[in-house]
């Protein structure tokens, strides 16, 4: 009888890294749909094509140019695209989507040494490479439904109306419900709260997200934003405002918490959260962009390390004393 | 009470549903036994008999030496036929076996002992338990008469005794107390009679209510308390089952008593009784034989037994089904290189695992998930640990606790990238422990 000594545990987890990536994939069908119900198959097809060309770029890298012959898909590439595209304006055109996803599979991952290597969110790597490199088209705005009336096709976003003009002139354009389902100019994945959420809920049923830092991110956000609101509630902005314009929901649910990217403990998490709301409200308060989502959590990327060696679990047996950081 | 537990844990498929109400059933007697020198932890017991000699069952066959070291007594009645070497699974080196050959049913030599236990000292029982060759039944195979010696100065506040059998497929130790209920009450009180706790528990995971419901009604008028523990892997490990009764922590590096505790399994309880009271050696358990056999049960065998004796009684599937045969359960069990080996005093199962259960799994980067960090019921960081490993960073690896590492398993079970965490963390610790040997 021939037996098998591979080492214990012999029983293991039917979970895998290729079902997670599917799992996030599966969470975020509901915005692809709203967000083509919004802004129309253009949308999609931004989408679609950011996510199938990193997913081939990917592949391509590692089946030859790392030349491992045995390499399954792994999907996250296909995360990171559709992620990228959900980010974009829809005034981009194919060839700097094509730039984008570059950046974000080549520079911001495949450089880093692939999968899990990378220090920062790839999709919003290659986001802030585009919003540098073509300013114009990034913050074009498109309107709900421009497809429907073609008279008024670009606006400014909320964020955007209430740097210049203050929330009363937010109010009169829009109302919390249209913020709340995406009827609002915006970022393609964005500007509906409401499918964002859906997905959310099921990555958490799915055990599938680090839940500790949306809770911790929006919650300095409404914060913070509750302690501005009372200084000046029309300069400001309320924190509802604040929680539904702009990209803090699909920031703080999608982006902050890719995995490779964020802290490993709890108490980590909330720090890292923490830190990316607070600066998320510096900038939109203070800055001269509207919206900070992306590059505070860019930012907060470049903490994990430090916070990862600072913020270690207490070791059974050992007191607090005992552990030791780098 | 509330439902107790530790901090971490994962909750694998529980698969004791094939054994779990079958009742013990004793296995005939096997015609050769091989006795392990190494039958514990510590140093190899020494032989006193040689080829030719006589041996009735329980007899002292081989002495212990050293401080951590135990008896070895006959588990059959029969003839010494000499000393063979086979492999030890869990070291991969090659031990010597005395092999004895059964000449006939058992004419038991036993050692002393009394009704009532308390005509002796508790240094006579000690003794008796030392002499019995007893040794931790739950697999640690650690000599039960060097736990029993309080260190002076040290005191036991805590008295628990471990039936939460955490282990998927075993149901030996459930099975012990829902059928040996007073010989392990009346082992309890041997074991409080020496060490003189504050306080007794009996830990039992919720998944095992007859255990629960049997144990309690029995202790009804004793001083002795059920703990009801959260069915998690690894409950069962001695320090999680510390913290989830009491709430203490065994300092790192130190044992129980450092915290004022002690720990036995329900099979060593028992043991201890059948020692004292009884006047026999540990030369039979129970053991749970199960997954793959087509009469998966509880049974009674003489330690000694090969494998395959065993797994004869119980009738293995198609040997093209079967993936590994394993001692112990399927999460930290030792994997058996053929089934021609003997079997030892720490053996609570044997399972045979089929191919459909383990699944070939792709090995995938890792994607700092968290999984592990949640999962170590030791607070350790297995995702850093690997990456310290890996590159023989082995100071910052020991500064980062791996040497705190229970080596259970949990990392690499819950890790959606199939990594091999706990093994690579068996290999350093070996690998830290033999430079630290050779800087002495």
């Amino acid at each position: 009888m021939k037996l098998s000594t591979e080492a214990a545990p012999h029983f293991r987890t039917t979970n895998t890294t290729r079902k997670i990536m599917i799992d996030v994939l599966i969470s975020l069908i509901p915005v692809v749909i709203a967000s083509t119900w919004i802004f129309g198959f253009r949308a999609l097809f931004i989408m679609l094509f950011s996510m199938v060309f990193a997913e081939t770029l990917d592949f391509s890298i590692v089946r030859f140019v790392r030349k491992q012959k045995d390499h399954i898909p792994d999907f996250s590439a296909s995360v990171t695209g559709l992620l990228l595209g959900m980010n974009l304006s829809l005034a981009v055109n194919w060839w700097q989507i094509m730039l984008g996803v570059v950046v974000a599979i080549i520079l911001a991952k495949q450089v880093f040494g692939g999968l899990g290597q990378n220090f920062f969110n790839p999709a919003l790597v290659g986001r802030a490479f585009m919003v540098i490199s073509f300013p114009t088209a990034m913050t074009t705005w498109y309107v709900p439904f421009y497809y429907q009336n073609p008279d008024i096709v670009t606006s400014a976003s909320p964020l955007g109306i209430i740097s210049e003009e203050g929330m009363n002139a937010v109010l009169q354009n829009y109302t919390y419900w249209d913020m709340f389902i995406g009827r609002i100019p915006g970022s393609i994945g964005e500007v509906s709260a409401l499918a964002l959420i859906i997905g959310f809920i099921y990555l958490v049923i799915k055990g599938r997200i680090k839940l500790m830092i949306p809770v911790s991110y929006i919650g300095t956000v409404l914060i913070f934003s509750s302690v501005f609101y009372m200084v000046d509630p029309t300069k400001f902005g309320t924190p509802l405002f604040h929680l539904l314009a702009g990209g803090l929901i699909l920031g703080a649910l999608f982006m902050a918490t890719d995995m490779v990217t964020s802290p490993m403990t709890k108490i980590g998490q909330l720090v890292f959260g923490m830190g990316a709301g607070i600066l998320t409200m510096i900038i939109r308060f203070f800055g001269s962009y509207p919206e900070g989502v992306s590059f505070s959590i860019l930012i907060m990327n470049a903490f994990v390390p430090l916070i990862d060696d600072w913020l270690k679990p207490k070791i059974y047996g050992k007191t607090k004393g005992e552990i030791k950081h780098a | 009470m509330p439902i107790l537990t530790f901090k971490g844990g994962v909750h694998p498929p529980e698969k004791k549903h094939f054994t779990k109400d079958k009742p013990f059933e004793k296995l005939p007697l096997p015609d050769f036994v091989y006795l392990f020198t190494t039958n514990h932890l510590g140093a190899p017991a020494k032989p006193l008999v040689k080829e030719g000699d006589q041996v009735k069952t329980g007899q002292l066959v081989a002495e212990a030496s050293g401080t951590i070291s135990a008896n070895i007594h006959s588990s059959v009645t029969g003839e010494v036929v000499g000393i063979e070497s086979f492999i030890n699974a869990s070291t991969g080196r090659k031990n010597n076996a005395i092999v004895i050959k059964r000449t006939s049913e058992d004419i038991w030599e036993y050692i002393e002992h009394d009704e009532n236990f308390k005509n002796f000292s508790k240094e006579e029982i000690i003794n008796i338990v030392k002499k019995a060759g007893i040794v931790g039944l739950g697999g640690a195979m650690f000599p039960s008469h060097v736990k029993l010696s309080i260190p002076p100065g040290k005191k036991v506040d805590y008295l628990i005794i471990n039936g939460a059998e955490c282990e998927p497929y075993i149901t030996v130790d459930d099975m012990m107390m829902r059928t040996y209920t007073e010989e392990i009450i009346k082992g309890i009180k041997i074991i409080e009679y020496i060490v003189n706790p504050e306080k007794i528990y009996v830990g039992i995971e919720e998944n095992k209510p007859e255990a629960i419901k049997i144990m309690k009604n029995a202790l009804k008028n004793e001083n002795i308390e059920v703990a009801i523990l959260k069915t998690k892997y690894p409950q069962g490990a001695e320090k999680q089952l510390i913290k989830a009764v009491t709430k203490r922590e065994v300092p790192s590096g130190g044992l129980p008593i450092d915290a004022g505790t002690l720990v036995f399994n329900v099979s060593t309880t028992y043991a201890i009784y059948d020692a004292v009271i009884n006047g026999k050696p540990l030369v039979e358990r129970g053991i749970t034989l199960s997954g793959g056999v087509k009469k998966p049960g509880n049974y009674w065998f003489r330690i000694g037994t090969k494998v395959s004796d065993l797994l004869n009684q119980v009738e293995i599937v198609e040997e093209e089904k079967i993936d590994r045969i394993i001692y112990g359960g399927p999460m930290m069990g030792i994997p058996l290189p053929n089934i021609d080996l003997p079997t030892f005093k720490g053996n609570n199962a044997i399972t045979v695992l089929t191919k459909e259960e383990i699944p070939q799994k792709h090995e995938y980067p890792c994607i700092r998930c968290a999984s592990c960090v949640k999962a170590c019921p030791m607070g350790l960081q297995p995702y850093y640990l690997k990456k310290l490993a890996d590159a023989r960073k082995n100071d910052i690896a020991q500064e980062n606790g791996i040497m705190d590492c229970i080596e259970c398993g949990a990392c690499s079970y819950i890790c959606p990238s199939n990594i091999e965490l706990v093994k690579t963390f068996k290999t350093t610790k070996k690998v830290i422990k033999a430079i630290q040997k050779r800087r002495v």
